[in-house]
């Protein structure tokens, strides 16, 4: 029986990681991530799951650690944050250049320096390029559910690609909320049972991972993996229609939010998406005709498909918790390759928010709202790009 | 009330401010409504002030940012009304419920705005009677669902008994629900 709790996001995303019990995982501690996989090894050392723990000496063994146990054979997990993903940089695209099915909770943190560990997407927006697939969640209930479908996803034998599931460091991760757990039978049954077709321990049929390969043939590996990408799209659709039979919830490749008749829209990732559809009900009150679409899918981006629901509106505005410098931010360049494509073109604004756990908060919905609606009412002098809130 | 209740809670780190905003949550789930509660995330001091949230609401909580207008204000340690404005942001009706025995000093250090309502509650003293200890945030809990009308006193005070039984002997668990009873039933208003 599925069951309502109050829990933090971490406390969920652990739950959902116990309810799988992978074969191998491998933790390392960073705030915000640490009381994740501090939780779930309790799970093990009580004998509640029998998950074989390695604690490693940092996050780039962390990941070489699953790489090794995943290519073994094993259903594998590890969880990150902010400054330890990027310390795994090197062994993400060893992860996904192998093809190893391995899932990572990211909950999302700044990075240095300044030294600052509080919620913003550099850690996971740097790791964009990996080959890594991307499920970006809301809320507790969001991570939970994103991480249960995630193995479902990675091993998926047309897939075979490492997902990260990202999830905003404390506001999401440390805040409690309600959401709903799954029962545990149900959770085993649709994650069922991972057989990997390639495992190192088959001596039978011995195989080899990460060979060198020259130029001869690399060229072609990575062409192999970019069509494996875009095989993402459907698995993740399919596996989300199976999980609504489990759950009851419905999951797409991005959320739209009042966009029938929207005019203009604000685009936006993770918690303050849900902030901000209270400030969309606001205006909508004050008869704004403003939408919110909020990616789930980052990596692949569904372009083609959000090219197709923002094309005929008057402007969008990109929020990005992050910052690429010295150009846009990693959603608006997205969003705007959905667009160029296409007939009709929104005047588009970037605003900048959140960084370093700088409060999203719903004034700061409402200036992207005034702005998004003053580009679609002709308004010249608005700049492109902008920080949102800057203290004096 | 609004249809969403907003609470704001000021503590000092260490006196279990955060783990009070976690208990209510929990028990107002028992009632079937959503539910938030997170803390201020700054450095953790003992004895620095510190403030922790609730949302408690019919519908789905969608916000992920710190209450900036409460409903309620909890002050678990009266002498934070010198060095902070507890009242930032409350509206012409919030309620404001504090920790203390001293009634007269404390009206004069809030002026409250004319529609808004004040509570005290001894919570230091009921927790050293019930429990040995002045740790007052079941009482404050306990005070809490009698004004807030949010849940009630039995459900409240055996969710208090369930946080604590795991790791704590009996007599502080049945401490801690007599706290809970006692703050429903010492709190009033001034």
């Amino acid at each position: 029986m599925n069951v309502a709790v109050a829990v933090t996001g971490n406390d969920a995303m652990a739950h959902a990681l116990k309810q799988i019990n992978p074969d191998v995982c491998a933790a390392y501690p960073i705030t915000p991530q640490t009381d994740l996989m501090q939780r779930f090894s309790e799970f093990v050392s009580d004998g509640e799951i029998d998950t074989e723990l390695i604690l490693v000496e940092s996050e780039h063994s962390a990941m070489s650690a699953c790489i090794g146990a995943a290519a073994a054979g094993g259903r594998v997990a590890t969880a990150t944050s902010g400054p330890g993903l990027a310390l795994m940089w090197e062994m993400l695209y060893v992860a996904s250049g192998m093809r190893l099915p391995i899932v990572m909770p990211v909950v999302n943190r700044a990075l240095s320096a300044p030294l600052n560990i509080h919620c913003d997407h550099s850690d996971a927006m740097g790791a964009r390029d990996s080959g890594w697939i991307q499920l970006w969640s809301e809320n507790a209930q969001e991570a939970y559910d994103n991480l249960i479908q995630a193995f479902r996803i990675a091993e998926h034998p047309d897939i075979r690609l490492p997902v990260m599931v990202c999830m905003d460091g404390f506001i999401i991760s440390h805040s409690i909320c309600r959401m709903e757990y799954i029962a545990d039978d149900a959770v085993k049954n649709f994650v069922g049972w991972f057989k990997e077709k390639n495992a190192l321990l088959d001596i039978e049929n011995p195989v080899s991972y990460g060979p060198l390969i020259l130029t001869d043939q690399y060229h072609e590996y990575k062409k192999i993996q970019s069509d494996a990408m875009e095989r993402v799209f459907r698995v993740t659709t399919d596996v989300a229609a199976e999980f609504e039979k489990i759950s009851g919830r419905k999951y797409d490749l991005f959320e739209t939010y009042r966009m029938e008749d929207a005019e203009t829209s604000l685009i936006v990732l993770n918690s303050a998406a849900g902030t901000s559809k209270d400030v969309v009900d606001e205006a909508r009150d004050r008869g704004i005709k403003v939408g919110l679409l909020k990616p789930r899918l980052f990596r692949p981006f569904p372009h083609k498909q959000i090219g197709k629901i923002l094309q005929h509106l008057k402007a969008v505005c990109v929020l990005d918790r992050s910052d690429s410098f010295g150009a846009y931010g990693p959603l608006f360049t997205e969003i705007a390759a959905s667009l160029y494509n296409y007939g009709g073109k929104p005047r588009l604004l970037n605003r900048i928010y959140g960084l370093g756990g700088r409060d999203f908060l719903p004034k700061d919905a409402l200036l992207a709202i005034e702005a998004v609606v003053a580009a679609a009412e002709g308004k010249t002098d608005l700049a492109l790009k902008e920080y949102l809130s800057i203290r004096g | 009330m609004n249809e969403t209740v907003e609470i704001r809670w000021h503590g000092r780190g260490g006196q279990g401010t955060v783990t009070a905003a976690k208990v209510f949550a929990d028990a107002c789930l028992s009632s079937g409504r959503y539910v938030q509660a997170f803390p201020e995330y700054g450095p953790e001091r003992a004895g620095a002030p510190l403030k922790a949230y609730n949302r408690i609401s019919e519908k789905e909580l969608r916000k992920h940012c710190p209450v900036l207008q409460p409903d309620i204000v909890i002050v678990a340690d009266f002498t934070l009304l010198d060095g902070i404005d507890v009242s930032a942001g409350a509206y012409e009706r919030s309620a404001f419920l504090i920790n203390a025995g001293n009634i007269e000093a404390i009206k004069k250090k809030l002026r409250l705005k004319s529609g808004q309502k004040a509570y005290v509650v001894d919570g230091t003293r009921i927790a050293l009677a019930t429990i040995g200890r002045p740790l007052p945030n079941s009482p404050l809990v306990g005070a809490l669902a009698k004004i807030s009308g949010l849940v009630e006193v039995d459900i409240v005070a055996d969710d208090v008994a369930r946080s604590f039984d795991k790791k704590f002997p009996r007599k502080i668990v049945d401490g801690n629900r007599n706290a809970v009873k006692r703050g429903w039933e010492e709190v009033r208003e001034i």
